[in-house]
Order: C-alpha cells, then structure tokens, then sequence
C-alpha cells in the first residue's frame, strides 16, 4: 500500500469520526449553517479524493451523499431519515474504508445501489420547494433546544427562563442592580409557588456547557455558539498542521525507558546523599532535573483529551434513542480533559457501556417521563475534570433511578446475601451489587444492554488501572455513576511506611492525611469491643493495622497504640491503616509482580526504591475490599431530623450510638451530638440536692437518668453518655453501650413520650431515638436560655453552600458544633435543586465566589421567591470590602462575614437565629 | 553480586549428541541437576524483601541489576527442615515465562557432562514432593544427582497460584 493511500485512510477515518458527532449536532440544529458547511466539506473532500485515487464505489457514496446535503444547504428540510441515511452511508464508506486497510489498497468489490438510489431518491423528494420559516421548521423535525426553550407552557407563577437569564446576565455587569430590581420583582410579582428551583438549575448547567463567558449578551443563539465552537475548532486545525504523526510504540518505548532513567536517577541520588562533600553533586542535580523534565514531556506526548474517547458517543446515544424510542440528549462537558492515552484506551469501553446503559435502564421512555412530570427528552451527562492526581468521570442521567427492591430481590436470587444482610445494608451498599460479576436487572434483556455482563466488567476495568468507581440514585431523579481514575498509569507518587520492619509502598491517590497517635496525645486509639476506632474530627474512623492486614507477626514488645495512621479513602469508604513509621514519599514505576504473587489482592504491584531495594506496592482496593463491607461509608454525617422521616435525605446516613437504658430494646442517639463515652466508678458519684454529680474535668457534671428503671450499680463502674456544650457537661447514664452503627435515620413511628423523638429500624431492630434536647435542660435548667436561643436550634436547619472543600470542610463542623444541623452544597446549583426538591432551611449562609452561580446570583434568586423572601442569609467572602458588602446588602444578604473570621460568623448566626425565634415566639 | 556466570544456550543442543551439561547445586546435602541451558546465572541473593501473604516456598523479591527477581527457598519448596543462620547462600537465577526466578540453594557445585541414557526414572518410593519436581536420576560416582526441572518447580506453583 503506498504512502498516499495510507495518508488517505488515516485522513478519512479521522474525518468521519467528526462527520458523525457533526451531523448529530446538526440533526438537532438544523439551521446552523456553520455545521452543515463543515459536514459538507468534509464530505466533498473525501469525494475528490476519492476520484483522485481512483476509488469508484467511494467516490458514488460520497457523491450521493454530498448531492443529498447539498439540498440540505439550499434549505431543505432536514429529517430524521435523512440523517439517518447519510448516516448508514457514513457507516457504508467505513466498512470499505477498512476493506481496503486490509486489502492493501484493493477497493471491495460490492453495489451500493440500494444506498444510492435511497440518498438520490431523498434528494429527488427534498428537491421539492419545501422551504418553510426554518424556525419553526426545526422545532418540528428534530427536537427542540432545550437550553433555550421548555417544552412546556410555563406554569403559573414560574419565572420565564428568560426573564431569569436576563435578570442573571444585567446582574453580572451592572454593579448597581437598584434599578433593575423592580423589574425581577415583577417578573416573580405572580408567584404563588415559587421558583422550581431544581428547573432553573438544571437549565442554568445546560446553558453555562454553551455560553461563551466573554459573551456578555449571553442571549446569543445556539446558531452563534456553534459558530464559535466552529471557529475554535478550526483554529485547533491550523495548529494540527505543526503536528507530526508517531507511532505510537515509539511513544511506548520512549515511555519505558524515561521510566527506567528515573528509577536509575533515584538510585544515583540515594548513593549521593550517603556521600556528603561528592564532586558528582552537581552534576547529578542537573541530571535529576533534566530526566525531571524529559519524564514531563514525555508523559506530555502521551496526554490525549478524554474527547477522543467521546467521539462516538453522540452517534451511539442517537441511534439507540431510535431504536429505543426515547429522546435523549448528551451532554459532554470537559472534554478537554486531558489524560494518559493508555489510560483513555482503557477507559474507552466502559465508558461506552455506561452511557448505554444510562440510555437503555436509565431513560424512561417518553410517555413515563411526561407521567411524572418530567420533560419528554431524557438528559444524559457526561463530564470530566480533574482532581488532584485523578481525573474524575461523571456519568449522570435524569431517568428513573436504581429499583431498589428489583436489586434487593436478585441480590437474593443469585444468592449473592441474604435478606438479614440486606437489612443491615445501606441502600448505597445495595445499588453497589450492580457490579457483582452476572447481575443485570434489566426486566428483559434487550440488544442494548441488560445481558448482566456489563457493569462488573466496567468495574474489572476500571479497578485493574487504579481508578474506583462509585454510583449514586435517587428513586425518580436519576442515577450518577463517578469514576475515579489516576492521569497516567506509569509513574506513581506513594508513601513508604513501615510496618513490622518491613517498608510498604501506599499510592498518594488513596491517602486523605496522616495521623500520629499516641496515648496521651489528642488522637489515640480506642476501642468498641476489641475493634479499635479512631475518633478524628467528631467521626469514627475503623482501624486496621497493616501488619494485621499482611498476617505479618506483631512484634509483641511494640505498643498497639501508638503510631501513625494513614487515612486512605477509596471510594467512599474511609478508613485508617495503622503503621510503626512513615518515610517520605517517592515516585515509583509500577512494576508487574511475579504471576507467582499475582494472586495477592494486597497489592498491586512492585517496584526498586531508590536505595536499591525492591518494595511492595499496597492495593488500596484490595485493602478496602479485605476490609469488607463492615466499614459502612460514610456519607454526609447528618443529624436526625424530620427530613429524614420524610425521606428527602433517605441516602445521608449518620453514625448512631446504641444503648441501652432500663429496657432490653436498644436505644440510639447520634453519635455526633456525643462528646465522650465515659465510665465512672460507683464511688465516685456524688449525691447533692437530690441529684447524681461526679466530678469532671474540675466541675460537677449532673447525671441525668433517661427512665427510672436504669439500673443505678452498686459496684464497679456505670457508663454514660457525656454531652458538653460551652463549658458545661452532662451524663446521660445507660446500662450498657452496645455498638455504633451508621445507618440512615429514617423514623417511621413518631412519640408523645417526652426524651423521645421516636422508633427507627436499626441493624433490623425497633430503636428508640432519644431526644437529647430534652434531657439537656433536666442538667442546667439553663441550659438553652443561656445561649439564648431555644431548644428548637438544636435542630435549626442550616444550609451551607461553598465551593471549596477546605472551607466546607473548615465551617461545616464549626456551625454543626455551634448547634446547627449543617446540609453543605458544594455549588449554587446543588442548592437550587435541594431548595427546589422542597427541602426548607431556617438560615442559608453561601460563599459569594463560585463558578457558574456566585453568591449575590443566588441570593438575589432567593429573594425573588416568596417562599425565601424571610430565609436569613448570610455571605461568606474573602473580600470584604465596602463596596461589596454593599453589593451583598442589595443582593439581600441579611449578614456579610469574612471567610476567616469564624467566630463573627457564629456571633452572626446567633444573632440572626435568635432574633429571629424573638419574632416566631 | 554474581560469582559465576554462565552463557545460556551453550550446550543446550547437546542433547542429541546424547551429551547434557548440568550445573550442580546442594540442597540439604543432596546433590542436583539443572540443565545448564535453563541456568541463567548464579549469584548471591542481597537484601531480600518479604512478601507477605506469599506461598511460604517464596523467599521474597530482590533486585538483581535493575531486574525484580522472584525468589525461591528450595528447602522449603522440597520440605527439607530450613538452614541455620544465612551465611553463603546462593541463587541460580532462571528464566521462566518471561518472568526472573532465582532457586535460592545451599551451594554451586560443578558442572557435569552426562551421558543422557545414563538417566533413570524416578524410583517410585521417592518422596511425592520431591518427585514432582525431579526429572529423573543420575547416578554418579559415590552419590546420585537428582534433576530438577525448572518447569515443574515453577509451574506447579503458578498454577497454584492460579487456582
């Protein structure tokens, strides 16, 4: 095969892939010219190449083709067929396009006269005068926009998603909002229910994947911003031109052997550092920083944008919505994402089979979607981003949700546990099961999806190049399936520890913080009947001692209880590996481990340190899996609240305490209200004016007894509960503390008893859920008065919205130790769409720097809605100055604090809370 | 690290001349064989690192030049009781599948040319973890030299592995 036969065959595949995505696009705005121009030259240019290379069977293809979009420019209309067609044709010249790689340059013999005349006869009938206002021409054939239009008639009361873009667009660039203020006032003035909130939100994500943010009219039309999409595409053509192709073993082999030249590169510096005054220092240092460099660039020649791997998405997502019958909409946001090839390579397929999947289970068809009030086209969303070392992967659909009871009933089925397990489970644990090897719950099995050979192989491969992958559904709303995968597979940054004498190598990736404990430190081990806990920042964290993992034998002389914990999450299961020492960190090279070791599941590879010496890499999945499904995860640590009887928050679980006080049924309260589990000998209660005391801490604690049947001892010790709060303590004596759970909160029988907020089913037993609020003011009658807020803060709702996970991370606590239950967003968005799926807060305080929607956005969204038009807000900025806090006032923040100053903003919260109980009462 | 180095391939055609060489090594006071084609190199194991979890037949992994070797304690792998202390310990360093083992023995005798047909089989009273592994037997002047086969060391226990 020659050259310029070779050269064309790479050209055209490229090239059709991007007819594909193009004439997708175009399908769905069939009045941008922009696109149909590119698709048809495209087209054209694989024609006269064609001709050129003497290639007829491609060359009629492609001229039927160009002939039928050629109509299409002169304003026919374009249907579904008809893309279709060109479509098949498309897939036609592919087909003989690899014919001819495998024949050397030989055209297939074959007709493809039932393909020609079909695209003439098209052409024929579009060739009639059909040249209707395109506008409404488009709305007809080929679904509608959807970041520009509902598909409904607005509702009564609902702000036009003009009116609000406008409202959002003025806002951004006048600093003085004032006199535009009546104007939204009117605009929400009808409203009797208020913004949905979850709509505009969504709407607000579609429309941000579109716009161009230097566009400040931001009214600019889909046509408009295919325009500049097509603009910057064929800027990134001029800079193709600079390219070059490699082969890509070449790259491969470059790869290896930068990764050996750092390996040789470590060892060097290990034998100069044992040598102080060496002549080689020098040297070896501009060394290191060369190979430093040369292992960037090479690593660089290997990045590709995970867009490649999307290609084929848009035409996948098309057709089976076709064949299935659903519309569907695919959102890809970041696909300039950029990472390992190898890595993309692997990725490709499951990402493929995620997003049929999404399509075929996830999706409701049309008339089920319109049943429950939703719009008819169904949304799926892929995105991409990077995060620290990883690359994250989205993969959301606004379908149906996981049928929890249809998983629960294979689970059991294929015998994979019993029912009394899944009792215990979290129903995140059970949406988990998808990925056990054989499941599918796909009612019947249809060609798309739903053979049960799908997610436990994406699983497999995700897992097999270090990534995790992890699901979220809510019933109705749809289903999230994240990614978690390194950016390259080569070079790993990991931590050496030691354990037993002997040095472990733990990839960075999976390692959140490291903790020293000691016994007298902060931090020490504790234990719950021999399963030793961590108490780190108000939550447990289960432990186990990596020597314990390896059945490496524990050297007796060295003490249990001290040394460091490395905090490793994967997934969303967090838990702390107990080691004898930490090192430092060291980039290593993965290498394969003997198939001798292979069967091994605690790690997952080795490599030769810089010393010389070969180590052992942990597996932090194996390690998660050996941990098993005992560590529950961890998800938001929300408190018992009337949500959660409600079923909004039915997938937050939060650590319970159980005990028991005066009757064998366990009892529970949450563990984050706890601050101490003590036990105090009977002799060192006191009795004073006719209350339990012991001393504490230098103060007298009073002991509170939840019922009269506790048991009081008459020897040995008696636990408690202790509750602190400012100084003062309280012991709430039980008869025995049995274990901490997490489980979801989800109170199904109310109480009049007071101290009893009612019964739950936990680890598949009736619980009573103690009231604490009510036992706090039977210690200091003061208790609440005090603060100056009522018993009733204890359960205010907070909502905290911040962008940032140190500050989430920094605050969260902070206000949920100032008594508030705390419920954190991360963007505006999120919020809108909590606020929107009815959830109701009695104070909001949001960061005013975010992307998408800032701060003042959203307040000035809240205000215009009745049904926040009292909600307190609270602005949290980095910026305070003059002019912005005024901005926030008129954004109608009630309080303006800045990030740092923790303690002005409880004094802000207090402040407003309390004010505002003055009012309520 | 390497105290003798043997060029592979060399005799490893000397078969049909009815000729084999062996390189001979001692495992508890028994003398074995090993084709000298299947031989490597020889060399002495250095800081060696545990894996845990491993068969207890592996040693551990090393690095021999730039190299991540798997190696074997032959004393354990033919249920011999273990060696007091380290000193003087070898390796024969093999490749297999594509993978570096190093046989970690007592030490490197001679190398042998023998006869082919002066092989027997195994006597069949021969303890079943050392038949497994052994290809046949020499018998020598004064002692008798058993053949190890490298495959049937390796594999079965990859195969365990695998299992």
């Amino acid at each position: 095969m020659d050259d310029l036969l070779r050269e064309f065959l790479t050209e055209t595949n490229e090239s059709l892939d991007t007819v594909d995505v193009e004439l997708v696009k175009f399908e769905q705005e069939p009045n941008n010219a922009r696109i149909l121009d590119n698709i048809f030259r495209l087209v054209h240019t694989i024609k006269g190449t064609c001709g050129f290379l003497g290639l007829p069977r491609l060359e009629a293809l492609a001229h039927a083709a160009e002939t039928l979009m050629g109509k299409f420019r002169e304003g026919a209309a374009v249907t579904e067929e008809a893309v279709s067609l060109v479509l098949q044709t498309i897939d036609r010249i592919k087909g003989i396009l690899a014919e001819l790689e495998a024949n050397e340059g030989e055209e297939p013999k074959g007709e493809d006269r039932d393909l020609i005349s079909l695209l003439e006869a098209m052409s024929m009938a579009e060739a009639a005068p059909r040249k209707e206002p395109p506008k409404k021409d488009k709305k007809e054939t080929a679904g509608t926009l959807v970041a520009q239009v509902l598909e409904r008639e607005l509702r009564p009361g609902e702000v036009s998603l003009d009116e609000l873009e406008r409202a959002f667009r003025e806002t951004e660039v006048e600093v003085d909002i004032a006199a535009d203020e009546p104007a939204a006032e009117e605009a929400a003035a009808p409203a009797p229910v208020g913004i949905d909130f979850a709509r505009v939100a969504a709407e607000i994500e579609a429309r941000m994947k579109q716009a161009n943010p230097d566009d400040k009219q931001g009214k600019a039309k889909s046509a408009e911003d295919g325009e500049a999409e097509a603009e910057a595409k064929s800027e990134k053509g001029s800079v193709s031109s600079q390219s070059i192709r490699v082969n890509v073993e070449t790259l491969e082999h470059l790869m290896t052997m930068v990764s050996e030249l750092v390996l040789t590169r470590n060892q060097l510096l290990e034998i100069v550092r044992r040598h102080e005054d060496s002549e080689f220092k020098v040297p070896l240092q501009r060394l290191s920083n060369v190979t430093a460099e040369l292992q960037e660039g090479v690593m660089k020649t290997r990045m590709q944008p995970i867009g490649n791997a999307w290609q084929k998405l848009p035409r996948i997502v098309r057709d089976l919505a076709q064949e299935l019958n659903k519309q569907i909409e695919l959102e890809m946001v970041g696909a300039e994402t950029e990472l390992d090839r190898q890595v993309l390579e692997l990725i490709k397929d499951p990402l493929t089979h995620m997003v049929r999947n999404s399509a075929d289970h996830g999706l409701e068809r049309p008339e089920d979607r319109r049943k429950s009030g939703k719009t008819e086209k169904g949304t799926i969303r892929l995105a991409a981003y990077h995060e620290g070392g990883h690359i994250i992967i989205e993969i959301a659909d606004d379908g149906r949700g996981l049928n929890l009871d249809r998983i629960k009933q294979k689970i059991v089925e294929n015998g994979l546990a019993g029912e009394a397990e899944l009792e215990k489970m979290s129903e995140n644990q059970i949406y988990k099961y998808i990925f056990a090897p054989g499941f599918s719950t796909a009612a019947k099995v249809t060609s798309v999806s739903g053979r049960g050979v799908g997610m436990d192989v994406v699983r497999t491969n995700i897992e097999t190049i270090g990534g995790t992958v992890d699901l979220k559904s809510t019933q109705g709303k749809g289903t999230t399936f994240t990614i978690k995968i390194p950016l390259t597979l080569a070079i790993v940054s990991t931590l050496i520890v030691e354990s037993c004498g002997d040095r472990f190598a733990i990839p960075q990736l999976s390692v959140v913080e490291l903790v020293r404990v000691q016994n007298n430190s902060e931090h020490r081990i504790e234990r719950i009947k021999d399963t030793p806990v961590l108490r780190l920042r108000n939550k447990l964290l289960p432990l186990v001692p990596l020597a314990g993992l390896l059945k490496v034998d524990m050297s007796a002389e060295k003490s249990e209880d001290e040394g460091f914990i490395v905090v490793m999450q994967v997934g969303n299961v967090t838990f702390g590996l107990v080691v004898d020492g930490v090192f430092h960190t060291e980039e290593i090279v993965v290498k394969p481990m003997s198939k001798m070791l292979r069967h091994i599941t605690m790690f997952s590879g080795n490599t030769i340190l810089g010393d010389g010496s070969v180590i052992m890499i942990v597996d932090p999945n194996g390690v998660a899996s050996a941990i098993g499904t005992a560590v529950a995860s961890d998800a938001l640590d929300n408190h018992a609240d009337a949500d959660a009887a409600r079923g909004i928050d039915n997938d937050a679980k939060i650590s319970m305490l159980l005990f028991r006080a005066g009757s064998p049924e366990p009892k529970a309260v949450p563990l984050s209200l706890v601050t101490r589990l003590e036990e105090f000998e009977i002799e060192k209660i006191e009795h004073s004016n006719g209350r339990d005391l012991v001393q504490y801490r230098g103060s007298l604690m009073p002991l509170v007894y939840p019922n009269y049947d506790v048991r009081r001892r008459e020897e040995g010790t008696q636990p408690m509960l202790v509750f602190s709060d400012a100084g003062r303590s309280m012991g709430l004596v039980v008869d025995e503390i049995v274990d901490i759970v997490e489980e979801s909160l989800d109170i199904q029988v109310g109480s009049d008893v007071p101290g009893v907020l009612g019964s739950a089913v936990i680890k598949g037993k009736a619980t009573e859920i103690l009231d604490i609020g009510h036992y706090l003011p039977l210690a200091f009658e003061d208790w609440f008065k005090r603060k100056e807020i009522s018993s009733a803060a204890l359960t205010r709702k907070l909502l905290f919205i911040d962008d940032s996970a140190f500050f989430r991370n920094m605050l969260g606590p902070v206000m949920k130790a100032a008594g508030f239950d705390v419920t954190i967003c991360s963007s505006a968005t999120e919020a809108m769409r909590l606020l929107g799926e009815g959830a109701a807060f009695d104070v909001i305080v949001s960061d005013i720097e975010m992307p998408v929607v800032n701060g003042f956005e959203f307040a000035e969204m809240l205000r215009r809605d009745a049904r926040f038009r009292q909600t307190p807000i609270i602005a949290l900025s980095a910026l305070c100055t003059p002019a912005s806090i005024e901005r926030g006032r008129q954004s109608g923040f009630d309080e303006y604090v800045a990030k740092f100053d923790r303690p002005g903003l409880i004094a802000a919260l207090k402040e407003i809370t309390s004010a505002d109980y003055g009012i309520a009462a | 690290m390497t105290a003798t180095s043997h060029t592979p391939g060399a005799a490893a055609n000397d078969s049909h001349s009815g000729q084999i060489q062996y390189v001979t090594v001692f495992i508890g006071g028994q003398l074995f064989g090993l084709p000298i084609h299947k031989v490597h190199d020889v060399f002495v194991p250095e800081s060696m690192t545990r894996v845990p979890l491993s068969a207890p037949e592996v040693a551990g992994v090393l690095n021999l030049r730039g190299r991540i070797v798997t190696a074997i304690n032959m004393r354990r792998r033919l249920g011999l009781p273990q060696r007091e202390g380290n000193h003087g310990i070898m390796a024969v360093g093999i490749e297999y599948r594509g993978e570096s083992y190093g046989l970690i023995i007592d030490e490197v005798g001679e190398v042998l040319n023998l006869d082919a047909a002066g092989r027997e089989t195994n006597p069949a009273n021969l303890d079943p973890r050392w038949a497994e592994i052994s290809g046949g037997v020499h018998r020598l002047s004064g002692q008798l030299m058993v053949i190890l086969d490298v495959e049937r060391v390796l594999g079965r226990m990859q195969g365990d592995m695998a299992a």
